[in-house]
């Protein structure tokens, strides 16, 4: 009997206990959720451009002793899960956040397609969905769809464009002529970026001379590059995803495809691509980019690498932290926890990011880096739609 | 001539007063436990459809994915001139067409051949519909805006699940059913006797690929946007199969019995080992192999004759006091 009396007490103080830590709790943290690939076909990319960004600024707020909500500063925790790459997951996840583990707000998810199957359920709920790591032409309609939904890294019409504007430089230059040799992953980046940049190629008075678009996943790329070498562009582009990013450059190396502009896809601004290729990867053109002798953005990277223990990627790590960053200060703004109040800070300010002043005209950045190139080690931004301070595109001198 | 006999009658009524329960769930919750169950339903009505076919005939079919890339393509690619419901149909014949001509092809094929031929018609579709719209359109991505919510999509595939278990209770009750159970002990014995083997297994698989297909039709407004790797993800196909076999594919509603811990444990992995899903979710694989190899099914038949013996033995024990 007294030992009974005994588990009751004990039971009973602690069902007290929980219940009054839990109260607590709620005033005390401000609970940030997410959901983005730890496994599946994306999670590499995530590996490397999103949840060491999440780690970092979690790291950089709560040394700060939290966000500043209202003159009291709250720390923040972050709920984190796998969606595995998986549309009903990302969905799931994102249920279980708003209702179940009832967070504050979200970080979005990573990649165009989750961000996308995500958005009308982040609308119901009304969180402030900061896309940092989506490429897409839909923007505006997005935004106008789901009005809380900001679109930060840019549309792949203007990343397109923006190769064929550094191809004319070069050729300005007297690096390359006249041929370029274009392939895409068939994919929807691959294809999007396709459609745009053909016809603005084209346009500049280049002459296609090899054309063609390979599957996902593809492994061998000898064809590729010996058709295109035998066509002898002056110039080659891939609108490649990560994969065949590393493959085409490999295989590029290795039968010395000797043309003065080199252009692949994605991933060619993560610091494992200079790591895979060495003193090859020197004149490289790539996707993205960020100004790395910008105020501040040495020391940034320098604290990722401290703190997170992988180096940050020239590109879409920054723009995830930067999302952070303004979602911070617009609840600094505010002064309150409130979603709506919160979004609507968003639209109407210019925020103070790691990739300098931001603004989001029409839920939209309009303003973002295109095209780099690895100049001497670095990921030089050498094109942007108007952020200024773009290194001089160079030629790409041999595989050495 | 009786339709029903007095137990038949009994479960129908306890069937449709169970779906009648579990479609009320969206009154009492709209967020997280609607949300998986939604994942629930809609692996039930895809193993279930599965086992339609591969419960009888023993044939492992990978080609889930294709079914259900189908489904979800005619949605993306009609939903802003065709009404919607005309697509759940448009769906179904598209899939079911597909199975014709992959049965017509491959269901003389037997064993591992059948599998690895099912598993490569799923990336063959995949491949056909990206040559397609890289060639003849614009974007790869499809956008499907529609109404639908949540409860629409949990409300429409509950439907389905109802007429999928009916027409695996017809079809078990019908010369087909009869014919596909003397095909599963032994084919041979089915072609001596008369069956025309191969016409039963390919309107079988026509049947389970059309039901996989409707389900792929009725997610694709919840993913928004479509594109050839989400649509024909080959983890569906396999994750189908692994829940199929741990329910046990003896009877229709064996699927079940799999497909409810299978989420439910799958959720908590992600939930409380974010980091480890993989690692974690492969002990629960090898834990499911070794201790339930004849699935939850199987193990709960063990459990009814043991507890038929263990009644016996106490009656014999209860006459000597």
């Amino acid at each position: 009997m007294k030992r009974r009396t005994m588990i009751k007490t004990v039971a009973a103080a602690t069902l007290a206990g929980v219940l009054m830590a839990s109260g607590a709790y709620a005033q005390e943290v401000i609970k940030l959720g997410a959901s983005a690939p730890k496994s599946g076909p994306l999670a590499g990319g995530a590996e490397v451009s999103h949840w060491p960004a999440i780690k970092l600024w979690l790291h950089d707020v709560n040394a700060r002793g939290g966000i500043d909500v209202g003159g009291k500063k709250i720390p923040v925790e972050v709920i984190e899960y796998d969606d595995r790459t998986s549309g009903e997951e990302a969905i799931k996840n994102i249920q279980r956040l708003a209702t179940v583990d009832k967070v504050d707000f979200l970080v979005a998810p990573y990649a165009t397609g989750l961000n996308l199957a995500t958005a009308p359920l982040i609308a119901k709920y009304g969180y402030p969905q900061l896309a940092a790591t989506a490429v897409t032409d839909g923007a505006d309609d997005f935004a106008k769809r789901w009005p809380n939904s900001f679109w930060l890294l840019g549309t792949s019409a203007s990343f397109a464009e923006s190769v064929a504007d550094v191809l004319v430089k070069l050729r300005d230059k007297g690096a390359i002529g006249n041929k370029v040799a274009v392939v895409n992953v068939a994919d929807a980046f691959g294809i999007e970026l396709m459609n745009a940049g053909k016809p603005a190629m084209e346009a500049a008075g280049f002459e296609i001379v090899y054309e063609t678009s390979y599957p996902l996943g593809q492994q061998d790329f000898a064809p590729i590059i010996s058709a295109a070498q035998a066509a002898e562009p002056d110039a080659f582009v891939a609108f490649s995803y990560p994969g065949d990013t590393f493959g085409l450059s490999a295989q590029a190396k290795i039968a010395n495809l000797d043309v003065g502009a080199f252009y692949v896809g994605v991933a060619t601004a993560f610091p494992a691509y200079l790591g895979a290729n060495g003193a090859a990867a020197e004149g490289v053109l790539g996707a993205g980019a960020v100004n790395p002798d910008a105020p501040g953005m040495a020391e940034w990277r320098a604290r990722h690498k401290e703190v997170t223990g992988v180096d940050a990627d020239y590109w879409a790590s920054a723009m995830t932290y930067s999302s952070l960053q303004i979602l911070e200060q617009a609840i600094n703004k505010v002064g309150s926890l409130d979603k709506a109040a919160v979004t609507e800070a968003i639209k109407g300010g210019t925020f103070d990011t790691v990739l300098g002043d931001m603004t989001l005209d029409g839920n939209v950045n309009r303003k973002f880096w295109t095209v780099g190139q690895w100049q001497g080690g670095k990921f030089y931004g050498v094109a942007s739609t108007g952020i200024g301070g773009e290194a001089e595109p160079v030629a790409k001198n041999g595989w050495e | 001539m009786t339709w029903l006999n007095e137990k038949e009658r009994r479960i129908a009524g306890f069937a449709a007063i169970a779906f009648g329960v579990v479609a009320l769930l969206p009154l009492v919750d709209q967020g997280y436990y609607l949300s998986i169950s939604v994942n629930i339903v809609m692996y039930v009505v895809l193993c279930t459809a599965w086992t339609l076919f591969s419960g009888p005939t023993h044939y492992i079919s990978l080609a889930t994915a294709a079914f259900f890339g189908i489904g979800t393509y005619t949605v993306a690619l009609g939903i802003d001139t065709v009404p919607f419901p005309l697509l759940l149909v448009i769906a179904a014949l598209a899939s079911g067409l597909l199975a014709c001509v992959v049965g017509i092809a491959t269901l003389r094929l037997s064993g591992i051949y059948f599998v690895i031929f099912t598993l490569g018609l799923a990336e063959l579709v995949r491949q056909v519909v990206t040559w397609l719209q890289t060639n003849f359109s614009s974007s790869l991505g499809l956008y499907v805006f529609t109404d639908f919510g949540e409860k629409h999509i949990y409300w429409m595939l509950l439907g389905l699940a109802a007429i999928v278990y009916i027409t695996g209770w017809l079809i078990n009750r019908s010369r087909l059913g009869f014919a596909m159970q003397i095909i599963g002990n032994d084919e041979t014995v089915a072609k001596h006797v008369g069956i025309d083997t191969a016409r039963a297994k390919v309107i079988l698989f026509i049947i389970s690929g059309a039901f996989i297909g409707i389900v792929g039709a009725i997610l694709a407004p919840r993913f928004s946007y479509v594109q050839p790797p989400s649509a024909f993800n080959p983890m569906i196909s396999f994750q189908v199969v692994i829940m199929a076999l741990l329910g046990g594919t003896k009877r229709i509603w064996g699927p079940l019995l799999g497909v409810i811990p299978f989420t439910i444990l799958f959720d908590q992995v992600t939930a409380y080992f974010p980091n480890h899903t993989s690692f974690v979710i492969g002990i629960a694989f090898m834990a499911i192999v070794y201790l339930l190899p004849q699935g939850v099914l199987g193990r709960l038949e063990d459990l009814g004759r043991l507890r038929k013996r263990f009644r016996m033995v106490s009656a014999e024990e209860g006459n000597n006091p």
